[in-house]
């Protein structure tokens, strides 16, 4: 029973911050300026249905990118001196101490024409524009989130048991079935948080693509922006769709990982 | 350990006898926020704040009539108009747009003014009296105005553009940024087009400008609004419209930029004091009003923006160079070949904005 009175202010947190803020984008979306119910707004969202596609190509190259360069530095912190552990994840936070917009700033300062990687690459006698295209934008997403992908997995991972790895070695696996069987599918729960982590995040974020990419990567978080200027009826429905979709992405995830959990 | 204790109790004592008299100090005497208080809800970075050894406004303001200024920002008229429309909020004074007025006219968000408290309004020059958006002058102060023009990059560029044309120049393709802001974009795309943006136009009219912009679209960089003084400063693109008193400061950063005013004209725009309905300091938002259209304090808020300042007087105070310069102060024969943008209503406004995202998620 006292369990029971302790929930309560975090079942009126999660009413008046999560249910109700739904509801209301969900009655926004549905219906027109004067308020009477229609589809019009999810008519005008599916004209960025473009924009959407490539939000979401972004944000899972993005991810992809982050688990290749995360996991393997996870599984070498694991490996490492508990000290140097520690301060391999400062170094990773670091950065995320400071504002954020200031880190895209600089990515833009570096990128961009006679900046440091143009004058470098100009000694080389390589020319060209690094700034102001999709690579760029994913260059900033990936720094931007590494470190939400790094964390949930070095955590899961250094959790590992070693007298697993112990019987396994003395079962006769080398190195690679090791990793393969052992290893690897006890850290699938640490790559399922990391990937919702940057994923969900990337898939809907603004102000990047407007600093670092081009005139065609207009991200959808950059169309809600706009869209509300004017008409929070359109905006509501592009946010609605969107969370269908990250809900989609985020059932199939969970479905990979129960079935590796299994096998 | 007991000593210890005794010392901290004195300290302690101390502190709080200390705190008590700043607290008692507080209460009596010539305070601030004696006479009341005043929310001002202004566009981010549009006064002097003590910045470059200039006056610091808000501080001059409290001091002299004793009223606390709560003072708030924001980036456009529309994250504005939402605050008014839909919080619980209390502001004094705000300084919407002339488009923006209209619209809070319409929807009876803003009351009048009562000119007998700001009589420092006999120094607006007479263009900036009676504007369309209020022509009976009931409801305004004119604060600041301006007009947009190119900025461009003289290493970039090899001969002087003449109008908005050039932002469709296909040798500078890959080098030209356009402003992110669906009126001033749609404003010089119908201008190029021989569409007047002062009067009423229609939907057809804002598909020729989207049409236009399209066209723009692939030869241009980037879609800037802040932006714009990294790229111009750091010489990263050749040519830019943006607004000509924020041009004068970019031209300061970097010797190779120049400026032209499109020899058809193009759009005056202005931001005027006004106090919305919901107001519940009325005379204090007045006195503010008064104050910052003294002659020393507009001049000095003036010296800050570069921006145009409608307050006769002020002018006459600020340095040569800044009433000389073409850009803050572009001559009366500019000034007339320029259009204020209509009132399109919401409809059509929604649309523009509509048009203008399409345009960049194409």
């Amino acid at each position: 029973m006292k369990s029971r009175r302790l929930t309560i202010p975090y079942i009126i947190w999660m009413l008046v911050f999560t249910m109700i803020p739904i509801v209301m984008i969900g009655v926004t979306a549905f219906t027109d300026k004067k308020g009477n119910f229609t589809f019009e707004p999810f008519e005008k969202a599916f004209v960025y249905s473009n924009v959407f596609v490539k939000s979401l190509i972004i944000a899972l190259i993005s991810t992809a990118i982050c688990l290749v360069l995360a996991y393997p530095l996870a599984y070498l912190l694991t490996k490492m001196r508990k000290s140097s552990q520690r301060t391999v994840v400062m170094l990773l936070m670091i950065p995320m101490w400071m504002n954020f917009l200031l880190r895209i700033y600089a990515w833009m300062i570096l990128l961009q024409r006679n900046g440091p990687l143009d004058t470098a690459l100009s000694l080389l006698g390589i020319h060209g524009t690094y700034i102001g295209n999709t690579a760029a934008v994913i260059v900033g997403m990936v720094y931007e989130y590494l470190p939400f992908m790094v964390l949930p997995v070095y955590t899961v991972m250094s959790k590992i048991d070693p007298g697993l790895i112990e019987a396994a070695q003395d079962l006769g696996a080398g190195n690679a079935s090791v990793f393969g069987k052992v290893i690897l599918p006890l850290s699938i729960p640490g790559i399922i948080s990391g990937v919702t982590m940057v994923f969900v995040p990337s898939a809907s974020t603004f102000l990047v693509s407007q600093y670092l990419g081009g005139t065609d990567d207009i991200m959808i978080g950059d169309v809600i922006d706009k869209i509300f200027w004017t008409d929070e009826n359109t905006g509501a429905a592009i946010s609605l769709v969107m969370m269908v979709f990250i809900f989609v992405f985020l059932v199939i995830m969970n479905l990979f990982g129960d079935e590796e959990a299994i096998a | 350990m007991k000593r210890t204790k005794k010392a901290l109790c004195v300290l302690l004592g101390a502190v709080m006898c200390c705190s008590s008299a700043a607290l008692l100090t507080g209460c009596g005497g010539d305070e601030i926020g004696k006479n009341g208080e005043v929310n001002i809800y202004n566009w981010g970075d549009y006064i002097a704040e003590g910045q470059y050894g200039l006056m610091n406004v808000i501080d001059e303001f409290e001091k002299e009539t004793l009223i606390k200024v709560n003072y708030t920002t924001y980036d456009t008229n529309e994250e504005m108009y939402n605050k008014l429309k839909n919080s619980n909020d209390n502001y004094d004074v705000v300084v919407p747009s002339e488009y923006m007025i209209s619209k809070l006219l319409r929807e009876k968000l803003l009351q009048k003014i009562n000119y007998d408290n700001v009589p420092n309004y006999k120094y607006i020059n007479k263009r900036f009296k009676n504007l369309p958006c209020d022509p009976d002058n009931q409801y305004t102060v004119c604060c600041t105005w301006g007009v947009t023009a190119l900025v461009y990059d003289k290493t970039k560029v090899k001969s002087k553009p003449a109008d908005w044309n050039a932002l469709w120049d296909k040798n500078l393709s890959g080098n030209i940024l356009m402003i992110n802001n669906s009126r001033d974009a749609m404003a010089i795309a119908m201008q190029t087009l021989g569409i007047n943006p002062a009067e009423k136009f229609t939907k057809a009219d804002v598909d020729k400008a989207t049409k236009k912009l399209k066209e723009q679209k692939p030869l241009i960089k980037k879609y800037v609004m802040d932006q714009v003084f990294t790229e111009m400063e750091g010489g990263q693109a050749a040519i830019a419209p943006y607004y000509a008193g924020d041009i004068a400061a970019m031209m300061e950063e970097n010797d190779d930029l120049d400026y032209v005013l499109p020899k058809n004209g193009s759009n005056l725009f202005f931001d005027a004091f006004c106090i919305p309905a919901s107001s519940k300091n009325k005379e204090n938002a007045e006195k503010f009003i008064n104050f910052m259209e003294k002659p020393e304090i507009a001049a000095e808020n003036c010296k800050y923006l570069r921006y145009g300042c409608p307050n006769d007087e002020a002018v006459k105070l600020l340095p040569e160079d800044i009433k000389n310069s073409e850009l803050t102060f572009p001559s009366d024969e500019y000034l007339n070949k320029c259009y204020i943008f209509s009132d399109v209503g919401d409809d059509i406004y929604a649309y523009m904005q509509e048009q203008f995202v399409n345009i960049q998620a194409e």
